[in-house]
């Protein structure tokens, strides 16, 4: 049988595809979204002014983790930049084990928690986008990672599936049923292929040493700290003296570090053992000046600030995995490429999502001509307007919940989330009491009305509208409502284009006219 | 019923056809096929990754990092060799050729065979 192996790739390609596309769709999405994670916590809490990053910034992190946390055996501190005006920090709790990570988002010039809503801001994309949510993190990018490899098998066997990959980029015939959802499935696909690749494929390395841990085990029985130091050169912690030592100031190792990356600025710092003898300072330049996420960084003394070590480039192998990850988050990327990022992201979850419809057009299709349509093809049609009519919906009402859940609510960072959820189930359910398109049609303009009044009850509720932030010249905040009216006018275009299909009588003839005899001769074998 | 006379026969069609025992048979290849690519590709991958790390000519850290960065690329050639392969046995058997070309590497690269 010549045709054996791409049909069989065929099919592989439509399982790998069906059976992980909705979790596929949603990380997509709002991975996709998490390139925005700065900007969508800047409008998320509008209580924040307009602030430049300052050189005072690290010195005034450092006092505030002195009087929040003196006692942590290590602290983390996010530097403010152009894109998160905040300062991040999180530390680990005191205690035996110092598992547990504690957080903060404090302003830079008071070195006090944000005067602004409890509220994850986009922080809650990301980490959807890797660990899912309501399950423990492990399971979460466990279950994220097993996704990943479907996808990656997905790609691959869709590569092998196709005859005519170059063809495929002029060729879309809309109107024509489902072809013309296979020529937008294609175009989704071929257009952003490399990014779908190198998406795919650097998002499981990510997570290569959970996922894939028996090289590292093997190689180093001892335990992974040497491997760390012999690979990204992280020097093992210093043990505790167990005598008390101040810090010295940071400013002038901010300083010193500027002047040895060639004006390259720090990102972050991280202090092991504060108060103690054998305190050190690390300072890592910021993630959005080199691609690879291989931190560059110098360690000095606490107690004296003395450099203590100087890791730049890393190895070969061990530098491929930095571009790799820096990729991945695509922290590097400045306006253009970040946008060209999103609009591959968008691509990407356009693919996954054109591929779950496909699915269900051919099988209704199939189930037509046998007379009856199985529970199988209601589960995946009624599955697929859930996730990816849905999903936008449910975004729409975490941004609704941000503006309208009381400041003082206990919890309400939590809340917001409970909201993004209650709103999804919702539109899971949705479509049991819908026929036919129906479902879609009100989900998409459910999903356009929300995102379109979104920016005036932000007017409503908040100063920081568009008539301010564009006379202020806050650019982030307009651009965001614009971008959300954006949103809106692609989910209106949708609920309207699919509100006047009319399955025309050549979609319905097409899998006649275009027969695939190889197909139908699978089972046979 | 199916229609039997049209020029393409539809999934239906075949069923009708087919001899008692053939589905069954065609999903336990399925099965077969499944476990040996999605299992059996993960632990061969999980093998390569092993032996790379301990055989690759470069600093320690160094071959773990390529052998785990490259263990994604086999477990992918490894699911698409067993829906490839023509039968479902032939997908297991050349698995398991695989890992024994592996293993077999892995002792000459530690010095346990000549």
């Amino acid at each position: 049988m010549k045709d054996g192996f791409r049909q069989s790739m065929a099919w592989l390609h439509r399982w790998a595809g069906l059976l992980v596309g909705w979790v596929l769709f949603a990380v997509f999405l709002t991975g996709t979204a998490a390139y925005l994670r700065p900007e969508i916590s800047y409008w998320m809490r509008p209580e924040l002014a307009l602030s430049r990053p300052g050189p005072a910034d690290a010195e005034v992190a450092v006092q505030a983790m002195q009087a929040m946390a003196p006692n942590s055996p290590s602290w983390f501190i996010n530097l403010p930049d152009e894109r998160d005006t905040t300062l991040r920090v999180f530390w680990r709790e005191p205690g035996p084990r110092g598992r547990g990570f504690r957080e903060a988002v404090l302003d830079p010039a008071t070195g006090h928690p944000v005067e602004a809503r409890e509220t994850l801001g986009g922080e809650f994309f990301y980490r959807f986008h890797f660990q899912l949510h309501y399950v423990g993190v492990l399971w979460g990018r466990w279950i994220v990672s097993i996704c990943a490899m479907f996808m990656l098998v997905a790609i691959v066997s869709g590569i092998i599936t196709h005859r005519r990959i170059f063809a495929d980029f002029f060729t879309f015939r809309p109107g024509k049923g489902q072809r013309s959802w296979l020529d937008g499935h294609n175009i989704c696909a071929v257009l952003a292929l490399p990014y779908h690749l190198m998406i795919t494929y650097t998002g499981l390395v990510l997570f290569m040493l959970m996922v894939m841990p028996w090289g590292v085990d093997r190689a180093y029985p001892g335990g992974r700290a040497a491997f760390n130091a012999e690979a990204f050169g992280s020097a093992p912690p210093r043990a505790r003296a167990g005598s008390a030592a101040s810090l010295t100031p940071v400013l002038p190792l901010v300083q010193e570090a500027q002047r040895r990356w060639g004006g390259g600025r720090v990102g972050r710092v991280v202090v092991a053992n504060p108060g103690d003898a054998n305190a050190t300072i690390q300072l890592v330049r910021a993630d959005s000046e080199r691609i690879s996420y291989n931190p560059q960084s110098l360690t000095f003394d606490g107690p004296t600030g003395a450099l203590l070590q100087d890791s730049g480039e890393g190895l070969p192998a061990a530098e491929v995995r930095g571009w790799m990850y820096g990729l991945h988050i695509g922290r590097f990327a400045g306006p253009l490429l970040r946008a060209l990022f999103i609009l591959s992201g968008l691509a990407g979850t356009a693919m996954v999502a054109t591929g779950c419809v496909l699915w269900a057009t051919k099988t209704r299709q199939q189930a037509a001509r046998q007379g009856r349509v199985g529970f199988g093809t209601r589960l995946v049609e009624h599955l697929n307007v859930a996730a990816i009519a849905g999903l936008p919906l449910a975004m729409a009402a975490f941004f609704w919940a941000n503006r309208l859940l009381p400041t003082g609510m206990p919890q309400r960072a939590d809340w917001e989330v409970h909201v993004f959820f209650a709103a999804w189930v919702l539109c899971l359910l949705h479509p049991l009491f819908r026929r036919g398109r129906q479902a879609w049609v009100e989900q998409f303009a459910a999903g356009a009305l929300a995102f379109a009044l979104l920016p005036l009850l932000n007017a409503l509720v908040t100063r920081r509208h568009l008539l301010t932030t564009l006379s202020e010249g806050d650019h982030v905040r307009a651009a965001f409502d614009l971008g959300l009216l954006g949103c809106a006018l692609l989910l209106g275009a949708l609920a309207w284009k699919v509100a006047r299909h009319r399955p025309t009588p050549a979609s319905i003839r097409v899998p006649a006219a275009i027969p695939r005899p190889g197909r139908s001769a699978e089972p046979a074998r | 019923m199916a229609r039997i006379g049209s020029s393409f026969p539809t999934v239906a069609s075949l069923r009708v056809r087919l001899p008692p025992g053939t589905e069954r048979r065609r999903l336990g290849g399925l099965l077969l096929r499944s476990l040996a690519g999605i299992g059996g590709g993960y632990a061969l991958a999980a093998l390569a990754t092993v032996v790379l790390s301990l055989s690759l000519p470069l600093a320690r850290s160094e071959a773990v990092l390529v052998a785990t960065m490259a263990s994604f690329a086999v477990h992918a050639a490894a699911i698409i060799w067993a829906f490839a392969a023509r039968s479902a046995l032939r997908a297991v058997a050349g698995l398991l050729m695989a890992a024994a070309l592996l293993t077999l590497i892995h002792l000459v690269m530690q010095g346990q065979l000549p």
